[in-house]
């Protein structure tokens, strides 16, 4: 069973995230960087499922040269190797072009199985795994809280409000994962010095087939136009409770007219 | 007036039409006329023309197809795609749900076009507005390519009703082997609550860590009831298995924006702001005065949860 996983690295979701006035794109020069939370799950799934059945996992990184943090930090928790897809024409890209030159990539590699995050916390979109299954012309089982892998079929219970979704496909298909599917391990010491030995591989936009002029901002299908910081709110009322707490509540819900 | 298509999401079960497909017809109209495409099992579109209509479907378009029904995501992606090579509308709108996105996308890839996820708002120029980074960062974004295509979240805006013919057209389905990978086998529904659903309501009360228990939850609970709110909970809360994370507010679950937020027992980490800052009214008590969520909230009641909730749920249930 070989697995890619899909790791993204984002601006930590825990600390005061910008966009650059310059040209309205994600500011990640001077962001505190990590790897997506979410991924952390797909690679911990992709590291069980390989546990059980052999294999390899690999890991597909798009992103600028300081991506490689994300990818050392998912093979310090296991997984083989990583191919990184960097180039700087595909700063600003939009997501359709991001998923044209992760298809690329895929394109040259070997895989049953594509596992990633439900969604990377800076864009939230969730949108990866749709967009690559309509490139690759693979199933997409999308939104997983559980994941089993069976001969050659997939079957997921899709995460709903409320529920879930009993979904089954025929491999090789590509798999999202929410952070309610396992627990994530913690690299180990021997992990992370072993993680500084394992190959990675680095690929241009020519490497893979793609033309840098149909990737990057210049070409997005979508634009920011411009952004402003959400105006301050004004000052609220705090009161503390004497006693009296519940009351001026209700009263405020009152004069609001909800109650 | 060029035509916009609308994609309806309805409830499950002859439910009707939800609230979302509602806002997203109204948002619609700002960029042409709407029609509303209905997409499922045979049998789906029965009873829910008129409400279409009501807000401002000129046309409904109904395709239905067991085999909508029985695959995952990729056969609406391809019907909706079929309807706008046919039509060449100047956008479409889908209610902005897990699967809306996912159609959002597979058809953008299909039709060359570029899409936007989770608008708040769109204008007449095609402009959206969107939402980023734990609601601290509003963007104006557009598409550039091919025919825009919108998700629209949840309670951004207020649906208007604008009555119109609602004229209905039965399109011919013919799902492709190729959308039919991945079969729903089963949809099991394991909370029935007969409360509103999180990102629809329009009163959100939420419980976090300081709630303290699962049992206590229970309080979260009265209050929510008492204003016929719906329950949400922090990641905190869920991290310590006091409520299920179907229910979690915040980066890592359900962002809402009603009307009335009530924080209880909530700090107001990032995480938890990325999930409610839109919210238009924020009230929040907790026993913290330095608690960040007082920074956001518009009224705070520093005070002892198990003492000031109940003490108001009994209030508000007596004022009834």
């Amino acid at each position: 069973m070989n697995i890619v996983v899909l790791v993204k690295q984002v601006p930590d979701s825990g600390s005061e995230r910008k966009l650059d006035p310059a040209d309205n794109t994600v500011a990640r020069a001077a962001a505190d960087n990590v790897i997506n939370e979410m991924d952390e799950y797909a690679i911990e799934e992709a590291l069980t499922i390989k546990e059980a059945q052999g294999g390899e996992v690999t890991v597909l990184t798009v992103g600028p040269d300081s991506a490689t943090d994300a990818i050392r930090k998912a093979l310090s928790m296991g997984a083989d190797k990583a191919v990184h897809v960097v180039d700087d024409a595909i700063h600003g890209s939009c997501a359709v072009q991001t998923s044209a030159v992760l298809a690329a990539a895929l394109g040259q590699m070997e895989y049953d199985l594509v596992m990633c995050g439900a969604e990377a916390t800076d864009a939230q979109l969730s949108v990866m795994p749709a967009l690559l299954a309509e490139r690759l012309g693979i199933p997409q089982l999308s939104g997983a809280r559980k994941v089993t892998i069976e001969g050659g079929t997939a079957k997921v219970e899709r995460q709903t409000d409320g529920g879930f979704w009993a979904l089954e496909a025929p491999l090789p298909a590509i798999i999202s994962t929410w952070d309610t599917i396992n627990e994530p391990r913690y690299p180990s010491f021997k992990g992370i010095m072993a993680a500084k030995k394992k190959p990675v591989e680095t690929k241009t936009l020519a490497d893979i087939g793609v033309d840098a002029g149909s990737v990057g901002l210049a070409t997005a299908t979508s634009k920011v136009l411009d952004f402003a910081g959400r105006p301050p709110k004004g000052e609220g009322v705090k009161v503390t409770d004497e006693g009296d707490g519940a009351q001026k509540f209700v009263d405020y819900l009152a004069g609001q007219k909800i109650v | 007036m060029a035509e916009v298509l609308v994609l309806a999401e309805l409830n499950p079960a002859g439910g009707g039409v939800r609230k979302t497909t509602l806002e997203a017809l109204t948002a619609a109209r700002a960029l042409g006329e709407p029609s509303a495409v209905v997409l499922g099992a045979p049998g789906t579109a029965a009873g829910v023309r008129d409400q279409l209509a009501e807000y401002g479907a000129a046309t409904v378009y109904v395709a239905e197809s067991a085999d909508i029904d029985d695959y995952l995501v990729a056969p609406k992606a391809e019907v909706l795609a079929q309807l706008v090579a046919e039509k060449s509308p100047a956008a479409v709108v889908i209610p902005s749900s897990p699967e809306g996105k996912e159609i959002a996308a597979r058809l953008a890839v299909k039709t060359g076009s570029g899409f936007l996820t989770d608008v708040t708002e769109i204008a007449s120029d095609g402009t959206a507005t969107q939402v980023a980074f734990a609601g601290a960062t509003i963007v104006h974004s557009q598409v550039t390519v091919g025919t825009p295509i919108y998700t629209l979240r949840g309670n951004s805006i207020a649906a208007e009703p604008a009555p119109a013919a609602g004229a209905e057209q039965t399109v011919d389905v013919a799902v492709s082997d190729a959308a039919k990978q991945v079969r729903v086998v089963e949809r099991v529904v394991e909370q029935k609550s007969s409360r509103p659903e999180l990102t629809e309501a329009s009163i959100v009360v939420s419980g976090g860590r300081g709630v303290a228990s699962a049992e206590n939850f229970s309080i979260i609970e009265g209050l929510a009831d008492s204003l016929g709110a719906a329950v949400g909970a922090s990641r905190a809360a869920v991290d310590s298995g006091f409520y299920p994370h179907s229910f979690q507010v915040g980066q890592t679950g359900k962002t809402v924006s009603p009307q009335l937020y009530v924080a209880v027992g909530i700090s107001g980490a990032i995480q938890h702001r990325a999930g409610m800052q839109t919210s238009k009214t924020i009230v929040a008590i907790n026993k913290d005065p330095e608690a960040p969520i007082f920074e956001l909230a518009d009224f705070g009641v520093v005070g002892d949860l198990n003492t000031v909730v109940p003490a108001a749920t009994e209030q508000i249930n007596a004022r009834k």
